[in-house]
Formats: C-alpha cells, structure tokens, sequence
C-alpha cells in the first residue's frame, strides 16, 4: 500500500499533481501537503502526497552516519 | 536512472559498515538484568535436541508492515549477529485487523446494489464463511482499488449503485479516508460509505508495553505512520514505558542505522525516542492531514486481532458525517467472531511466536490457502517468511 520510493512533481492541476518514479506516472492529490511545487520530490501513500522529502536533511544524514561509523571504528580497534 | 534518495541509502559499503557496528557493539545483548523471559529456540525444531537458551537476546520489534517486508527482502535477519531476534509487531493494516470487521467487509459485499471497493491485501482474507475474493467469484461485486479517491470515482461514476470501500490502515491511510470523506461531503454524493476498521499506532504500543508476557527491547518506529504523526506522536508512550524506540526509513541502510541506534540504546542503558528518518519525518509531522483526521473521525476504543480492545486506537465517523457509515446505512451489526483455529497471527502480532511457531505454517496454511491474515498480507509476517526464509 505504501510506496516508500520518494516521487518527483512534475505537472499540478487542481491540486493534483502528476509524479514521477523512475519514469513511470502518477496521480496524487495534494489535499494534504499545504506548500508543494513542482520540482519537489514527496512520499505518496494510496494516492496522496504525505510528505515532502527534506533534501538537506537526507544529505545531512548520509554526513551523520558516516560520521558516527567513523567514529565507531576508532572506539573498536580489531 | 538512478532513483533519487534511494540509491545512496541501498549504498553496500555503508550498509556493510553499519552491520560491522552493530556487531561491534560487544555486549549490548549478553548483559542486563538477569533473564526475564526465557528466550525461545531459533528453531523449533531445536526444541528437542537443545535445552532453550538462557542467555538475554536482544529483542526489536518493527512495528511496520512495510519494514517487514523490506527487512525480509533484503535478508537483514542473516546479517545480524544470533543474538538480535527482529519481531514482525502490529503493524500490517490487514493483519490487525479483527475478525468482526473482515466479517463486515464480507456482509457488506452482499448487500443489494452494493459495489465494494477494497485495497487488494483484503480480498483474500479468510471471514467466518468466506472472503470478498469468494463473494466475487460467485458474482458479487469487489473492485481492487490503489486510493480511497479511485472509490469515491467509482461512486461518481455510478449514481444508481451504493459504493462501499473498506477503510483499513493507520495513521499513514486515516488521514487520505478522511479528505474523501469531506470531499464526498462537499460534493453530496449519497452513494457512497466506509465501513472504519482504521487503527492508531501508539495505543498500540502501550497496549504491548502493559502486556506482563511481552518482552521487547526496543521498537523500530513505522515511518510513514511518523510522517503523520511527527517523533511528538510518540512522545507520551515513550515517557510512560522508556523502551529504546528508533522511527527509521525503508530502505536497508534506513533500517541497519535504525537497528545500530536500538543496540547503542540498549548498550549505554539510556532509552531515547530518536529520529532516523529525517528526510521524510519532522518532530511536529503532518499537522494539516491530522486536523482533517480530527475533523472527520473520532477517536475510540477498538478490538485487533489477537490483542483485543485496545482503548482509544480506533476511529469513527463523527455523527456530522455519520450517513457516510456502512454499517449503519444497510442496518449491519458486527458480530464477534472466533479468529480461525490454530491461527497464531495475534501472538505473533505481539512478539510472541514467530511465524514458525506456528503449528499451521507451511502446513495447512501457505499463500496459497491461507488460514489467517498474517499469510494472506504482503506486509504480513507470515507471508513474508514463507516469500524469503523457505
Ligand atoms: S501461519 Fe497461517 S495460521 Fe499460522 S499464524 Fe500465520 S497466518 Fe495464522
């Protein structure tokens, strides 16, 4: 039920905006994301836009684990 | 094309570091207080020639039926170290749901002039005397849909038949139920109604925690529920029960950094309420899909399969919009039924039993005939054991 690849906008009509997965097309209504424009990439569940994904953030993660596995190397020399 | 936000966290090296750490946390699963519980057998079939181990496991549960799915596709049981034991908990839409409301759904389909329209995981749920995938093949009416906005269509589509959609799901679904409901509201289309049987997640959880046979060392938090609900949706169940809880993403390098979290959690003695899926979920979540929720349901008490009436995790339709109510336009009321016989879904829903604690597994029951929901879901535990462990 859950498609937990991100989608990208790429067209909105009516509050409904056609995504994109890896080239294949989509419809979700946008009745539940007040601020999405197209360019944006957000998570559908069953038709809706539930969220949009946080690009800063998802660098910022990729930074922090690596970080923190650096880290964890250090604390546990073999 | 590479798939944006999803390659980098498919990544084999970091995910091949994470595993490395989290084997590394030395300790985090053979310390503790004395044992608890006796942990079981990862094999049943051991039972006999072994006596049941009696050193403390590590037991995290992913309360997703999408984390299941996704941990089984990726064999991340394999990789981890034999004392972490991952638990499938309640949270495959299908699989919780009771008996009673699959009953419902099934009545519903045979109503007079009555189109049912369904998420496909629920046709082949097995009811008291059949399935809405048996009703359809003796002739009824049961359409598949992919959103509750397809059903609404189909409503508009047929003025003179009565469109019923079972509304299943939690937190992540809720609020998409909701927007139809108002819309239908708005529109006054009359032919449509849902029959609710749509569950929250953190009465859940509590209910787990107050259960004196559950043992669970930390919770791997569902994270499109937490797009809704934010890390704040938790916070109270967090405070009462302090057990180490991680929201993580789908992905496998998602779910190995939610699993490392668990484990330096329980290594460190610190239980905390952490965010490891911040590029989809914020502490506060989706504000404006919880008011509409809010708007259009409200909250009560409800029956899950194998656990039983777990105060306020259920919803209904406010009386404002009660004439979209199913059971209620065609005069249906639930009868409480038995769960199918030797069907273990609600322990293993619980933490319980695993799949292959179950003396219907492989047996009398298989994808193919399956006895209870955890066999017939994708995002069941059963059915996703029987997929990738056989
Ligand atoms: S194997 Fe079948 S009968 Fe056993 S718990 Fe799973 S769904 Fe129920």
């Amino acid at each position: 039920m859950c498609l937990a690849v991100p989608s990208r906008i790429i067209e909105i009509n009516n509050n409904v905006a056609t995504v994109d997965v890896d080239g294949v097309k989509r419809e979700a209504s946008l009745m539940l994301l007040d601020d999405a424009v197209i360019g944006d990439y957000v998570i559908v569940h069953a038709g809706f836009a539930i969220s949009k994904v946080d690009e800063t953030a998802a660098e910022q993660t990729l930074q922090d684990m690596r970080n923190m596995l650096a880290f964890a190397d250090q604390q546990q020399p073999e | 094309m590479s798939l944006k936000f999803v390659h980098e966290y498919r990544d084999g090296s970091l995910a091949k570091q994470l595993i490395a750490a989290i084997h590394g946390v030395k300790g985090a699963w053979m310390e503790g207080e004395p044992l608890k519980v006796e942990s079981l057998p990862d094999n049943p079939k051991d039972h006999v020639q072994k006596p049941v181990r009696k050193k403390r496991r590590l037991r995290l549960m992913e309360v997703c039926g999408t984390h299941t799915m996704s941990i089984f596709r990726h064999g991340i049981p394999s990789v981890l170290p034999r004392g972490i034991e991952l638990l499938s908990g309640p949270g495959c839409p299908v699989c919780v749901t009771a008996q009673q409301d699959i009953d419902a759904f099934v009545e519903l389909a045979l109503q007079k002039n009555v189109i049912v329209t369904t998420f496909g995981d629920l046709m082949r749920v097995p009811g008291r005397s059949s399935s809405l995938q048996q009703e359809k093949a003796g002739g009824r009416e049961v359409r598949i849909v992919y959103s509750v906005f397809d059903a609404l269509k189909t409503a508009q589509q047929n003025p003179d038949r009565e469109i019923v959609f079972c509304a299943v799901g939690f937190e992540t679904t809720i609020p998409t139920v909701a927007a139809a409901i108002l819309m239908a509201d708005e529109q006054q289309i009359e032919n449509f109604s849902i029959h609710c049987a749509h569950k929250i997640t953190p009465p859940a959880l509590a209910a787990l925690m107050e259960t004196p046979e559950v043992s669970i060392d930390g919770f791997l938090l569902p994270g499109h529920v937490s797009v809704i609900t934010g890390t704040d949706g938790y916070k109270e169940v967090f405070q009462r029960y302090q057990v180490p809880s991680v929201i993580a993403g789908f992905e496998p390098v998602d779910i190995l950094r939610g699993i490392y979290m668990l484990v330096l959690q329980n290594h460190s003695g610190y239980p905390l309420l952490e965010n490891a899926y911040e590029r989809a979920v914020s502490k506060e979540g989706n504000p404006k899909a919880r008011q509409m929720m809010a708007q259009v349901f409200d909250t009560v008490d409800a029956v899950w399969r194998g656990i039983g009436t777990i105060p306020l995790s259920g919803m209904v339709l406010k009386e404002k919009y009660i004439h979209f109510d199913a059971l209620k336009k065609f005069d249906i009321s639930p009868v409480e039924t038995p769960e199918p016989a030797g069907c273990a879904c609600g322990e293993i829903l619980m933490g319980l039993k695993t799949p292959l604690q179950c003396a219907l597994y492989g047996k009398k029951c298989t994808p193919v005939h399956p006895v209870g929901p955890c066999m017939v879901s994708s995002e069941g535990a059963c059915a996703a054991h029987y997929k990738y462990m056989v």
